[in-house]
């Protein structure tokens, strides 16, 4: 039987790095301009007016180089990356093995040394692997063409309704199409950036089964909706199984539907945005597509539309001539311009490459069936925890995560899900408390992905247990956790008031640095 | 895929896929689809390649692709404009691909308190460089950076019209135009044809009392300085507006941060700050402003503060002011935040520490130097003129060719030819500047490189092929 295993993280107490500093200490040296070229320009910052010259240095720390790496290795080894947990407490997020081997084409000059605005003849490898991963995308998703464009999911939520405010405005009617309708299950991006493209947004509200209330829906529906913002399965799980239903109530008003798949791994070749009768969608590579989460980017979320919206894609798109060769091009009369410099983040979208290449297209559907069943496996251990329960749609399956509910452990004995998030770090794990608004009391999500084994997954529940055991047992410590992380518990009160935040090491020294001295 | 269990995947396994089924009384996967409309379903396998699923061939099939790359180590190359080849400590490298921090995401500021103590200190290190109090957690690039800088000046001042420079870059205009629509009005600002630096008159003739924002880039697209920023923000202070600034990190060891000269919001790109150029994937975008809450309180971007905790004498970390973000209150918080560029502040904190304050000094005037000889060098060839607007320079100048009857086009074909990516092409997005090139030199180029260059130049011009 799994156990909790006996865990303390790595605990440096490191210092900031501004504590490090020993005045003339080098941490890199830089090239000085050859003899020829000082005797021609001179120092060069002379050529500056006065005024605009720097005479004295930023009051950057200085570090010997070897100090600097065994700073930050340190810090490092006090981040639990999904590389050594069993990360399936970060629901939503599909923190799947990103394969090593990726790393190395990523790290190659081949693609780390080519800039963005080279001539088209020197950079045919990275266009050949942009035109071949749309092209496997629109297979994937049924939709016509791909942007790589965005630089993370809610940056294609913004595409997506930056190309619903074009369309409309192409047909005229951007004036009298001013709500963009979401689901409270949907990411908060699909409401923020709905919002930032000046749509009045209006979020349904879940069901008794905590799907997106369709009566409710329909009333929302009307000739100011300019479109649909909407995410299934939804951070639940559950599949809304009338989603055509909605897109085609939306397609009835004149509206466009755009689906938020940034998580898509549960569904890989079992169901596509096409059939599902939406107009856009988008996959995050960092998520479904094994581009590793870099502590939060950089990341690509690549946006698919219909042919109907291919003029609206930002630009540039990869073309293939008839002469075999790929180049870029910005002919797309409707472009909404640009979401991002240049072409977004080729390193995610070589990865993703490499990964379905890896897998294939059966490859790519067992890794969605067995992220579903390692998910129901999960549900069944988790929900026989006491104090732990799913609410909504009793006894139906799952896809690829949960909303979980502590509420009852909360009755019970006091103990948060932020508690219970805490303690989570003293056994070697992590557990997210999951989006607000917290609809659900007490929330956490688990999304357990096709990457980690049964016995993986059974160790990560003994955790679970361990806690909740601690939590009837003993409930002071889990709520005075961490005891074996990092850290411990942080003074929250820093956060909040004005005060008292520091966001930097000076704002720190200007506000508390007399405390610091006492 | 037959029987073989894909490394990737270890519960395909046949006995543990039963074990697993059998524990949730399902006979197979395919029954926890149930809830999927059967119109819904692909009932067909996807047509996609076979796949190449032993790593060494993979590795043979990526390579053999990407070895159809010309690389910019592999050339000399003089492209810049918002992304530039520098040097990368190897530090940075070993650093941002360390596994902890590559596969980390959103863990709590107990097991992931490394990777708010790296962010915390990327943004204090950021502060120094630029001598502000507030940095945010990196976005996604400088365009989104000016972006969300001119909406938050929007909020602060409550007011819409945005007042930019026109040699801003287009990429990063592009950004900005879409993401600014429709809360915002941009009014591009003339320049001087000379100078580059803004036409002062037109903007008085602009700024009014719906003026939120006045946003110029320091050094500007075109690479020249702009010296009357002092003038510029009394002007835009006059009118309640704020002063917004796009500033290349990697000069203000040696050039007046855009703090001193009275910004207000100032942005920009940390790709120089130990990111590969990575085609473009390198870049990460910052904003910085000074410590008072009607600012702090709109940025849509996450701000890690530091704090004590329950142990004497022990850093802690967390979300500074996090009921401002859409992840806090939705569409009721400001703009959005999400995955964007967290890695790359983590590597440009290693970078600045690596640096310090006398390696930033020393990279901005070797850059200046030998960006300067770059173009004094050009400027020796008949017709061609560098830099050609007459203004001090940082890494990026503009260099015509009208006087030589050449069109960049062709003299570009040429130098590719020769292993030199030369200078991007203006004519397109600046017209006004006729034949002309944007060259961009860092402490990377060798004075024999930036010889070769000339040579290059001067012979592409002399054989005559080159004329437009």
């Amino acid at each position: 039987m799994a156990r909790a295993r006996e865990f303390h993280q790595a605990r440096w107490n490191e210092p900031v790095i501004f504590e490090l500093s020993r005045r003339g200490e080098r941490g890199m040296l830089v090239p000085e301009a050859e003899p020829g070229i000082r005797e021609r320009v001179g120092d060069g910052v002379s050529r500056l007016p006065d005024k605009m010259i720097r005479r004295d240095m930023p009051a950057l720390p200085e570090v010997s180089q070897m100090r600097v790496l065994r700073h930050y290795l340190r810090l490092s080894q006090g981040t639990l990356g999904a590389d050594l947990n069993v990360d399936v407490g970060q629901g939503t997020c599909t923190m799947k093995y990103s394969p090593k081997v990726n790393e190395t084409f990523v790290r190659s000059p081949k693609t780390s040394e080519l800039h963005p605005m080279q001539d088209d003849s020197t950079v045919q490898g990275a266009l050949e692997v942009m035109y071949s991963l749309d092209l496997f995308l629109r297979e994937i998703s049924g939709m016509d063409r791909f942007s790589f464009q965005p630089g993370g999911g809610s940056c294609a939520i913004l595409a997506m309704a930056s190309i619903i405010r074009a369309y409309h405005l192409v047909h005229g009617e951007a004036d009298t199409r001013d709500e963009i309708i979401t689901t409270i299950f949907s990411h908060p991006s699909d409401a923020a950036a709905a919002k930032v493209k000046g749509y009045k947004v209006i979020t349904i509200r879940e069901d008794k089964d905590g799907l997106p209330d369709f009566e409710a829906f329909a009333r929302a529906v009307s000739p100011r909706t300019a479109g649909l913002l909407i995410t299934n399965p939804e951070d639940t799980g559950i599949f809304n199984s009338k989603i055509a239903q909605f897109t085609a109530l939306i397609r009835n008003v004149g509206g466009i539907s755009g689906y938020d798949q940034a998580n898509a791994n549960g569904i890989l070749g079992v169901t596509r945005a096409r059939e599902a009768g939406f107009d856009m969608c988008f996959f995050n590579l960092h998520k479904t597509f094994s581009s590793p989460h870099g502590c939060g980017g950089p990341a690509c979320g690549a946006l698919g539309v219909t042919s109907e919206l291919a003029d609206y894609l930002p630009a540039p798109v990869v073309e293939k001539t008839n002469a075999g060769t790929y180049r870029l091009s910005c002919d797309l009369p409707h472009s909404i311009g640009k979401v991002r410099c240049f072409h977004g983040v080729f390193p995610a979208v070589l990865r993703a490459y490499a990964w379905i290449v890896s897998l294939g297209a059966a490859g790519l559907e067992e890794a969605a069936r067995i992220a579903v069943l390692n998910n129901n496996y999960t549900l069944k251990r988790v929900t026989d925890l006491a104090g732990a329960d799913a609410p909504y749609a009793a006894g139906r399956r799952r896809i690829e995560q949960v909303r979980y509910s502590w509420e009852q452990l909360y009755r019970d004995t006091g103990v948060t899900s932020e508690d219970v998030t805490r303690r989570l770090a003293d056994y070697g794990c992590h557990l997210w408390q999951s989006h607000h608004p917290f609809i659900v009391p007490q929330p956490f999500t688990i999304e357990p992905t096709e990457s980690y084994s049964k016995d993986e997954l059974d160790e990560y529940i003994a955790c679970l247990e361990r806690v909740v055991a601690e939590a009837y047992s003993n409930p002071e410590i889990v709520k005075t956790a961490p005891h074996r992380s990092v850290v411990h518990k942080t003074d929250d009160s820093w956060f909040d008031d004005p005060a008292k935040w520091a966001v930097t090491w000076r704002a720190y020294l200007k506000k508390h640095g007399s405390e610091r001295e006492g | 895929m037959s029987d073989t269990v894909h490394p990737y995947i270890p519960n395909s396994v046949p006995e543990v896929k039963q074990e697993m089924l059998r524990a949730i009384g399902a006979s197979s996967t395919e029954e926890l689809y149930s809830d999927i409309p059967e119109q819904l379903r692909l009932r067909r396998q996807m047509n996609l390649p076979q796949p190449i699923a032993a790593e060494c061939d993979l590795v043979r099939h990526v390579m053999s692709i990407l070895a159809k790359n010309r690389t910019c180590d592999e050339n000399i190359s003089f492209l810049g404009g918002g992304c530039a080849r520098h040097y990368v400590p190897a530090i940075c490298d070993e650093v941002n691909g360390r596994s902890e921090f590559l596969t980390a995401y959103a863990g709590e500021p107990y097991e992931d308190h490394g990777r708010f103590q790296a962010l915390f200190e990327y943004q204090s290190l950021m502060a120094e460089l630029l001598e502000v109090d507030v940095v945010n957690v990196p976005t996604y690039d400088w365009g989104q950076a000016a972006s969300t800088s001119l909406r938050m000046a929007a909020r602060i001042t409550r007011r819409s019209v945005a007042l930019v420079s026109d040699t801003v870059s287009p990429e990063r205009l592009g950004v900005m135009m879409n993401y600014c629509t429709p809360a915002l009005r941009i009014i591009p600002l003339a320049h001087s044809r000379a100078t580059g630096m803004m036409d002062l008159a037109d903007l008085k003739r602009k700024l009014s009392a719906e003026t939120a924002a006045v946003y110029f880039e320091n050094p500007s697209y075109l690479g020249s300085i702009e010296t009357e920023g002092d003038t510029i923000a009394e002007l835009a202070h006059q009118c309640g507006a704020l002063l917004v600034v796009g500033a290349d990190p990697s000069s203000c060891g040696v050039m007046a941060p855009p703090s001193r000269y009275g910004c207000d919001l100032v942005c920009g790109d940390i790709q120089a700050l130990g990111m590969h150029m990575h085609y473009g994937g390198g870049l990460g975008g910052f904003i910085g402003c000074r410590d008072e809450e009607r600012f702090v309180m709109e940025y849509p971007f996450r701000l890690f503060g530091i704090a004590e905790t329950s142990v004497p004498g022990e850093w802690g970390f967390g979300d500074v002011a996090y009921s401002r973000t859409s992840f806090a209150q939705r569409e009721q918080g400001k703009e959005f935040v999400g995955t964007a560029a967290a890695l790359w502040g983590i590597t440009a904190g290693v970078y600045l520490s690596l640096m310090g304050p006398k390696g930033m000094r020393e990279l901005g005037a070797t850059i200046m130097q030998k960006s300067q000889y770059a173009a004094a060098r050009l400027s020796e060839i008949p017709g061609v003129r560098a830099p050609a607007l007459d203004a001090p320079h940082f890494k990026e100048f503009v260099v015509n060719f009208d006087g030589a009857r050449c069109t960049v086009r062709k003299i570009n074909d040429h130098l590719l030819a020769q292993g030199i990516f030369g200078g991007h092409d203006l004519s397109g997005d600046f017209p006004e500047l006729g034949q002309s090139a944007l060259y961009c030199v860092t402490e990377l180029h060798t004075q024999e490189q930036l010889d070769r260059l000339v040579d290059a130049v001067s012979c592409a011009i002399e054989g005559g092929e080159c004329r437009g």
